[in-house]
């Protein structure tokens, strides 16, 4: 049981991966003269675009915590509605922390509203996949010692970890070496 | 000898000041000063050497030229004048001139900082402003050194000055007319020049002037905006060629009538880097183009002279030779030869005597050792055969000889004039190793003494024990002292450089000396001690593994990161991000942690917490740890604050979680209010529009909002008759506001700040966060002392640059030292400008120790949690030394554990700092960046001194009474 979860577990991540690969070389296709550092404004959306899609699809295919027993077709519209009002939620609460850490409040509105939505995207849709509209549960899992499955443990995991990667993205920004990715919210996104 | 830690720290910070100021005192080496720089006027210029006495040439050689026009472009480097790719192309009566005319060019370089201002200095005193003036010529802005310009006005010039303001700030009443022209909008390239030009017809037309200054600012202004390679620079180029062919014929059209010739300078004051901008040290923005034109430098057709390299600080020394004025005293200059190479050769080395004689006399007062130095001896040398071709002239005899040893004897100058130059400059330029040496170790035996102590010193007692007098130690003491007194003889007489810990009398030194001998002692006893109570640790493996909460991850991965910081110029010059960051992230940390309890409280009251009430009771305060409050889970906070969060209901709870978030509004509302640093420091601020004339109305009631709601604030703590007393204090402050500001003269006067009026909300909004945090942070969460010293520190460190500061000399604002004072007074202005500079760094130490006391008198549950051994900082250690501590313990040991942690958080980076800069101290910014940085960090440690001093004295009357 536990290594067919491990099993899955490591499929879902690499998927991951490998969507946001995909959302790198793909556009190239489509759009002329795309490129991360210059467009990156079209990367943060179809990156952003990409990973839920593909967190939605892992959810509906694997269904890890296969609870939800009555399907009534109302609850789960509610429920997905629910979902969407938490992710915007989120995006709007990470903008409001950018601009506390020192995003300019009035330029620049575009990329930092952009950035907020991936780093939801990458927080608050796995949380929102796998548990649900359910502050208790976050709680649970976000608080020490309250994980219960193998799959909360990587969903803390991955979490904490983009916070921190974002927190620590912002450390190149002082430097003047001047390079073209060192404009805002790109070093945070790596 | 016992001693409580908070002494401990005082003592140790105190020590650490004095390693700092030796560095500093090392690191920064003195500016050579010639002694008799006021009295240049009482002085005879020396008479000419001879061997007999018939010498009549005692007097100043007459000037050279009649007229100077110096023609000075901002930002003229080397190539374009001289490269062919803008030079020839744009500047092609400059390239006529300087390759067939009656010229001689140079390629002069710039010393650091290659900024307008010490460049000026530099060319009119000839000597090199060393990073130390800056700060001891804050105060008044015109120059007081020995400078040509003053020279040429006490010798009866009439100096006529056209272009950058800044030499009317440098040379005031210096100019019989001028016309200053601010540099201030970079984006205007034309209309500063036209400034300029526009005099030009009329001045050149009229005769009554001697000096003619002109200062180009558009040139640099180009660079600034679109850099070098903008099309831009070609026609400025082309219109300074047009502007110096007007000034050249006019001069030339003058002296067909006068018979004596003028002399037109053409020169740059410092470079411009690929970028456009300078201040750095890269070749192009070190290398200027220097031209002199003369119908005196005549020369033959097919001679071709190429630029030489020479030093910008020779143009002084030049000047004043051409001008038959004095060298300035503080020249380091020596003479640019060709420029005598037409006269006589009696005359010739006339000039070459004089310039040797200033440089000898300057390497004499400002190098002890001076007779050793090769270009002394050179010089004394060729005053001897000086003087004997003086007897062979003056006996008139027209030999081969006399050409001959005429030849030698210039020679002879030219090298001791070059060796003489190149000492003293190297003077300036050198590190004096051995004083910053003894300094480091200073600071850092004071540092691992510190860390060393700390378990000992943060536990319950807060004492601790400094085992200095033990026969062991006695012994280790003389024998550390007399090894290094010993190698202090060897170095000092050795070396042959000056050096600044050498030149102290024996008793200081050795003084030095045994207080590093003391404090080495100290540092092994300690050493021991912690060696011993790890053996002892080992001994008793039950004691359970500590677990460090988040906060303290953070806190301590924090501070280590700001120190690794440090390693970068470019987050040394946007320090203030650090510490932005630092402290945004400490609240939200804290609001997790709040909303932890908070929500979590609710959940697991049920639970029971019998097993932690019996920690609470019972002796052993090692199950403080918190990995109890891991283990047993959350409802040990609770228990351990039921006076706290449980009886917050409705409104308070509301406060309570709104409180970190209008901490951080706070702060990104102070963020926008004082844009600091390098890179953003152009934005535009809300300072800037506050202070900005049009909206004078808006800043009026901020400031009155301000002060009401500071003594609405602060009221509540104070008796009614303090409360009358700080009422009236704050509408006399208001007055003051509106009597030099609002209401009498506009807010800027000689286009200096007065104040920063607009610096009022950061005061507000400082004492609006300590309340919130004392109120529903602190208080609920239990901190221990540690943490909350830390916190207190980051905040502090923030609120310093919140405040308008930046790691860089120019913010400094001088102008506090002006409040009150009717004339300048070095004492109080320096105190009030250093108090006002590190207003948030002291605001919010006195408000730890305000918080403090209140809080170890209110009882001992918020004592136990004050003096809980399970501080951040004792996590590691040991438990035997909190086993043995007393649970009640005395009423100021938060204090002196707070004093202790100042201390260490602050002592940390500053040593790290220091051997930093000793191993960058070849880098590329070590002038610009880092050394601001450490003239910063020394002042800091200055101050915390102060601050542990006051810890102390408050601690040791809390004890009295």
């Amino acid at each position: 049981m536990k290594d067919t979860d491990i099993k899955r577990l490591l499929y879902t991540h690499l998927l991951c991966i490998f969507s946001i690969i995909l959302s790198i070389f793909i556009p190239s296709f489509f759009l002329e003269n795309f490129s991360i550092l210059e467009t990156h404004l079209t990367w943060l959306c179809i990156c952003s675009v990409f990973v839920t899609a593909v967190n939605l699809v892992l959810y509906l295919v694997v269904k890890p915590n296969a609870s939800s027993k009555r399907s009534s077709l109302s609850y789960k519209v509610v429920r997905f509605l629910k979902c969407c009002i938490y992710f915007l939620m989120s995006c709007f609460f990470f903008h409001v922390i950018f601009v506390l850490y020192g995003a300019p409040l009035i330029e620049l509105v575009l990329e930092t509203f952009l950035f907020a939505v991936t780093l939801s995207t990458f927080t608050t849709v796995p949380c929102l996949c796998l548990l649900g509209p359910n502050i208790k549960a976050w709680l649970r899992v976000f608080s020490r010692n309250g994980v219960t499955s193998i799959w909360e443990n990587s969903l803390q995991i991955t979490t904490i970890s983009s916070f921190i990667g974002t927190w620590l993205g912002a450390f190149p920004i002082p430097l003047d070496w001047e390079r073209p990715w060192q404009v805002w919210p790109i070093s945070c996104t790596l | 000898m016992r001693l409580g830690s908070g002494t401990f720290a005082a003592c140790c910070v105190v020590i650490q000041v004095l390693g700092v100021a030796l560095f500093l005192r090392g690191f920064f080496p003195a500016p050579i000063r010639s002694s008799s720089r006021t009295e240049h006027q009482a002085e005879p210029p020396a008479p000419e050497p001879s061997a007999g006495d018939r010498s009549n040439w005692t007097k100043l050689p007459p000037p050279l030229f009649r007229k100077v026009v110096i023609m000075l472009i901002d930002g003229l480097r080397d190539d374009f004048v001289f490269g062919c790719v803008w030079g020839v192309k744009f500047m092609p009566y400059t390239t006529y001139l300087v390759e067939k005319g009656a010229s001689h060019s140079f390629v002069a370089e710039a010393k650091l900082p290659t900024v307008t201002m010490p460049r000026i200095k530099a060319m009119m005193t000839g000597s090199l402003p060393g990073f130390i003036d800056v700060v001891r010529n804050l105060n008044s802005p015109a120059l007081v050194e020995d400078n040509v310009i003053t020279q040429a006005k006490a010798a009866g010039k009439r100096i006529i000055f056209y272009g950058d303001e800044t030499w009317v700030k440098l040379f005031p009443k210096h100019f019989v007319e001028y016309d200053g022209t601010t540099s201030f909008f970079v984006s205007d390239y034309t209309e500063v020049d036209n400034n300029v030009t526009r005099h030009l017809d009329k001045v050149l037309k009229r005769g009554d002037w001697d000096v003619l200054i002109l200062h180009y600012l558009g040139l640099d202004h180009i660079g600034h905006v679109s850099g070098p390679s903008s099309p831009l620079i070609g026609h400025k180029l082309r219109e300074m060629d047009s502007v110096l062919m007007k000034i050249h014929t006019s001069l030339l059209s003058e002296e067909r009538d006068t018979l004596v010739p003028n002399l037109l300078v053409l020169c740059g004051d410092h470079g411009m880097s690929e970028a456009g901008g300078h201040g750095a040290s890269s070749m192009e923005e070190l290398n200027t183009a220097l031209i002199l034109i003369s119908s005196a430098f005549e020369r033959k057709p097919g001679d071709i002279r190429r630029p030489k390299h020479v030093q910008q600080t020779d143009l002084a020394a030049t000047l004043a030779i051409g001008l038959g004025l004095p060298i300035p005293g503080n020249s380091v200059g020596s003479l640019l030869f060709p420029t005598v190479e037409g006269r006589p050769v009696r005359e010739q080395l006339r000039f070459l005597h004089l310039n040797a004689v200033q440089l000898s006399k300057l390497l004499q007062e400002n190098v002890p050792s001076y007779t050793k130095e090769p270009g002394f001896e050179q010089f004394k040398m060729s005053e001897r055969l000086h003087g004997n071709w003086i007897r062979l002239y003056l006996e008139e005899n027209n030999s081969e000889v006399l050409f001959n040893l005429g030849a030698k004897v210039r020679r002879q100058y030219l090298e001791a004039l070059r060796t003489l130059s190149l000492s003293l400059s190297r003077q300036v330029a050198q590190y004096d190793i051995y004083s910053m040496l003894v300094g480091t170790v200073m600071v850092l035996e004071v540092l691992v003494l510190l860390l060393l102590s700390m378990p000992q010193a943060l536990s319950n007692k807060a004492e601790l024990e400094v085992p200095l007098w033990s026969p062991v130690f006695s012994l280790l003491f003389y024998l550390v002292f007399l090894v290094l007194s010993a190698l202090h003889v060897i170095v000092c007489t050795s070396a042959e450089s000056s050096c600044y810990f050498c030149g102290l009398s024996w008793l200081t030194a050795g003084g030095v000396m045994a207080l590093i001998s003391a404090l080495l002692c100290a540092v092994v006893s300690a050493l021991a001690k912690v060696f011993a109570d790890g053996r002892l640790l080992r001994k008793n493996p039950a004691h359970p593994k500590a677990r460090w909460s988040e906060l303290d991850v953070l806190i301590l991965l924090g501070t280590l990161g700001h120190v690794l910081s440090l390693g970068a110029s470019s987050f040394i010059e946007e320090e203030h991000q650090t510490w932005y960051f630092l402290v945004n992230t400490l609240c939200l940390a804290l609001c997790h942690e709040l909303y932890k309890n908070c929500f979590l409280s609710d959940d697991c009251e049920p639970q029971p917490c019998s097993h932690v009430e019996q920690g609470l009771v019972s002796s052993e305060p090692a199950l403080w740890d918190r990995n109890i409050h891991c283990n047993v889970s959350k409802p040990h906070r609770v228990s351990k604050s039921p006076t706290s969060l449980d009886t917050l209901r409705g409104y308070e709870k509301w406060m309570v979680l709104a409180s970190p978030w209008v901490i951080l509004t706070c702060c990104r509302l102070l963020r926008s209010l004082n844009q600091t640093g390098v890179q953003w420091a152009h934005r535009p601020d809300l300072g800037h529009w506050l202070t900005s004339s049009d909206h004078k109305a808006e800043l009026s009631v901020l400031a009155a909002l301000s002060l009401f709601v500071i003594f609405v604030l602060v009221q509540r703590r104070c008796s009614l008759t303090s409360k009358v007393a700080m009422a009236l204090g704050l509408l006399g402050v208001y007055c003051y506001r509106a009597a030099i500001g609002n209401v009498l003269f506009p807010w800027q006067r000689d286009s200096k700040d007065i104040s920063k009026p607009h610096n009022l909300p950061v005061l507000v909004l400082s004492l609006l966060i300590q309340t919130l945090m004392t109120k529903f942070i602190w208080k609920p969460l239990r901190h221990d002392a540690a943490e909350i010293t830390i916190m207190h520190y980051w905040f502090g460190q923030a609120f310093f640059y919140f405040q308008g500061n930046s790691n860089n000399i120019a913010t400094v604002d001088v102008s506090a030292g002006f409040v009150g004072l009717d004339t300048y007074m070095e004492v109080p202005a320096a105190f009030l400008t250093a108090f006002a500079t590190f207003a948030g760094p002291v605001l919010w130490a006195s408000h730890l120790v305000s918080f403090l006391s209140s809080e170890t008198r209110r009882g001992p549950a918020a004592k136990r949690s004050l003096h809980r051994p399970e501080g951040l900082l004792t996590r590691w250690p040991c438990p035997v030394l909190s086993q043995e501590a007393p649970s009640g313990s005395t009423c100021g040991s938060a204090l002196s554990h707070a004093c202790f942690c100042y201390a260490l958080t602050c002592s940390f980076p500053v040593s790290a700092y220091i051997i930093l800069v000793t191993s960058l101290r070849h880098h590329l910014f070590i002038w610009s960046v880092f050394s601001p940085k450490l003239l910063y960090e020394g002042m800091h440690v200055l101050i915390t001194a102060a601050i542990c001093v006051f810890f102390t004295a408050m601690d040791q009357t809390n004890t009295k009474s």
